[in-house]
């Protein structure tokens, strides 16, 4: 097998652009194939098949997968720490979690050959960030029972790439690292991205002297307009990858160059859109949750697991050669869903409107309130020399000017308080935008 | 003839105004006059010192936000009255006042005035034309 394709940007054509039959061929057989394993070998799925008299010949067609049930990541939790997994924990050699927030983490397992797939997916999603033999990863991702590091260090070391393992955090060091490397591609979080510029800059590091080409970046939504930021401030094409530690960490899909969607790899993978209310089954096109299967996993099988990510799935052969089924980038998941005066807002339609701002760094924090029986969204905002001036009228139009362009995008007037830079705090993973103090 | 002012962003927090003063009396920067406009929400530091460029490096380092912009300085008597002959050259010209300051010389007969008008040349024009005196940069810092 060709380990490296040096004449291609797509790392694994036969998969990548497998016609729509011969998909849906593979597909029925692996779905056939993990519905029978998760059957009789995850005790779980055995007692919900059976509850609700199903059997995994009742699988025909693509489209009985609708006959099965949905797993929560309640479920997963309720199964801590080993209870999905469908081999003995001595075939299991190595394991991640999520960060367990709220009580106890979800644990995924992986098999030798489930690292090998993972190290394909990441391979290719990697190749589509333009990543080659010759290139210098640096992987800020973090490294350890979080699933980002480890996923762009297999994908990586496939291609045949250097990696470095440098993980999160130590922005000086990062940045030392990238000028004396000379890192090629960056992977880590999108706000991570965006502090690493902001530092860059503060350092006066010239960031379009740097080696860096491109960033893969992921593990928390981020906004087209978080895009333009990351490309302009870091000099690079920034591409957005998707995953979940639950299905198996990042790589389930990936944004080609034409950056118009995420490919899903849906020879691993098969997504489905549901309506979140009735859990119907959506055509393509529609916005919906998103529900996924592993095909091809064999430690930890996950049957329709509802992701809670709002996405819509387009079908096609995209402009880059791939035909593997688009998803749209996440705009909200499900349950970050806010409920404001009973009108839905998610952060990324105000991090949107903020972004419309000249000189407005995208630091802010949304806090929501119910002072007098009725809902109050504050939008934290760090000041900018280009959003101050000498004159109080001034800062109070660029007050209102944020007011409105927050109206514009949610319908809903919120309160500016303007707070001073640095004042917000920072993350090196996800960073919280919200927080709710309402005890609904 | 145009004075350099330097004004802080400085947000409703306990002990906001006294760290941006802290850090400038540290760096030995010798303040000549201040004023603050305080809103509900936020205030705005005004501030004269001879080293302007220096200062909002300095303030910027602690991650305040600093904008430098022109003002005019008068010189007017230090007596009642003495702020009319000011105003008057300025609204004879329709020239938009948008804030202002004062504070008396230590030796001297004199007052100093601080002008932000809406246009600064126009200002300085206006109050020229009006028999006021306007003060050099350096003359405001040697007092």
């Amino acid at each position: 097998m060709i380990l490296v394709r040096e004449d291609t940007m797509i790392w694994n054509k036969e998969a990548e652009c497998m016609s729509a039959e011969e998909t849906k061929e593979l597909q029925l057989q692996r779905l056939q194939s993990v519905v029978k394993r998760a059957y009789e070998l995850v005790p779980y799925y055995n007692k919900r098949f059976n509850d609700l008299k199903i059997e995994p010949e009742d699988i025909e067609t693509l489209e009985d997968i609708e006959k099965l049930p949905f797993t929560s990541k309640t479920d997963l939790r309720d199964a801590y720490p080993f209870g999905m997994f469908a081999v003995p924990t001595d075939e299991i050699v190595e394991v991640h979690t999520t960060s367990g927030t709220t009580g106890k983490p979800t644990v995924s397992g992986y098999t030798v050959e489930d690292l090998d797939i993972w190290g394909e997916v990441m391979a290719r999603a990697l190749t589509m960030t333009g990543v080659r033999k010759e290139d210098k990863i640096q992987n800020s991702y973090g490294y350890g029972l979080f699933t980002g590091g480890m996923g762009v260090h297999y994908g990586g070391q496939k291609i045949g790439a250097t990696v470095i393992p440098i993980s999160a955090g130590n922005t000086m060091r990062q940045l030392e690292i990238m000028q004396d490397f000379e890192t090629t591609v960056l992977t880590c979080t999108p706000s991570y991205g965006l502090y690493l510029a902001e530092v860059a800059e503060n350092e006066g590091i010239d960031t379009s002297k740097l080696k860096l080409k491109a960033g893969c970046f992921g593990a928390e939504m981020w906004t087209e307009e978080m895009r333009e930021k990351l490309e302009k401030r870091l000099n690079i094409s920034a591409q957005n990858i998707y995953g979940l530690t639950e299905i198996m960490g990042p790589g389930v899909a990936m944004e080609c160059p034409v950056k118009k969607g995420l490919h899903i790899f849906e020879d691993h993978f098969y997504p489905e859109i549901i309506d979140p209310q009735t859990l119907k089954q959506l055509p393509d096109g529609e916005n919906g949750e998103l529900v996924l299967t592993t095909l091809t996993r064999d430690g930890m099988p996950v049957i329709r697991f509802r992701t809670r990510d709002i996405t819509a799935l387009n079908r096609g052969i995209c402009e880059c050669g791939r035909t593997q089924v688009k998803m749209d980038r996440i705009t909200g998941r499900s349950d970050d869903m806010l409920k404001v005066r009973g009108v839905i807002v998610f952060p990324s339609q105000i991090e949107k409107a903020l972004l419309k701002i000249e000189g407005l760094e995208p630091q802010y924090q949304i806090i929501v309130t119910r002072p007098h029986h009725m809902d109050e969204i504050e939008v934290m905002v760090e000041t900018s020399p280009a959003l101050f001036s000498d004159e109080v009228k001034h800062v109070e139009e660029i007050k209102k000017n944020i007011e409105s362009k927050i109206h514009n995008e949610i319908g809903l007037r919120v309160n500016i308080s303007l707070v001073e830079p640095k004042s917000l705090p920072r993350s090196e993973g996800k960073a919280v935008r919200v927080i709710d103090k309402r005890n609904i | 003839m145009k004075l350099k002012q330097i004004s802080v962003f400085l947000e409703n927090r306990k002990g906001r105004l006294w760290k941006a003063l802290n850090i400038l009396s540290f760096a030995k920067i010798n303040i000549r006059a201040l004023s603050i406009a305080d809103t509900s929400e936020f205030g705005i530091l005004r501030i004269i010192v001879p080293e302007p460029e220096r200062a909002k490096n300095i303030l910027e380092e602690s991650n305040f936000v600093v904008k430098v912009n022109d003002v005019i300085a008068v010189s007017i008597p230090d007596e009642p009255g003495g702020l009319d002959s000011v105003l008057e050259a300025l609204n004879k010209l329709d020239i938009n006042v948008e804030y202002l300051y004062a504070f008396v010389e230590k030796k001297g007969k004199n007052a100093i005035v601080v002008i932000r008008t809406e246009d600064i040349d126009a200002g300085i024009n206006a109050l020229e034309k009006g028999g006021v005196t306007v003060l050099k940069s350096e003359e405001v810092y040697s007092l």
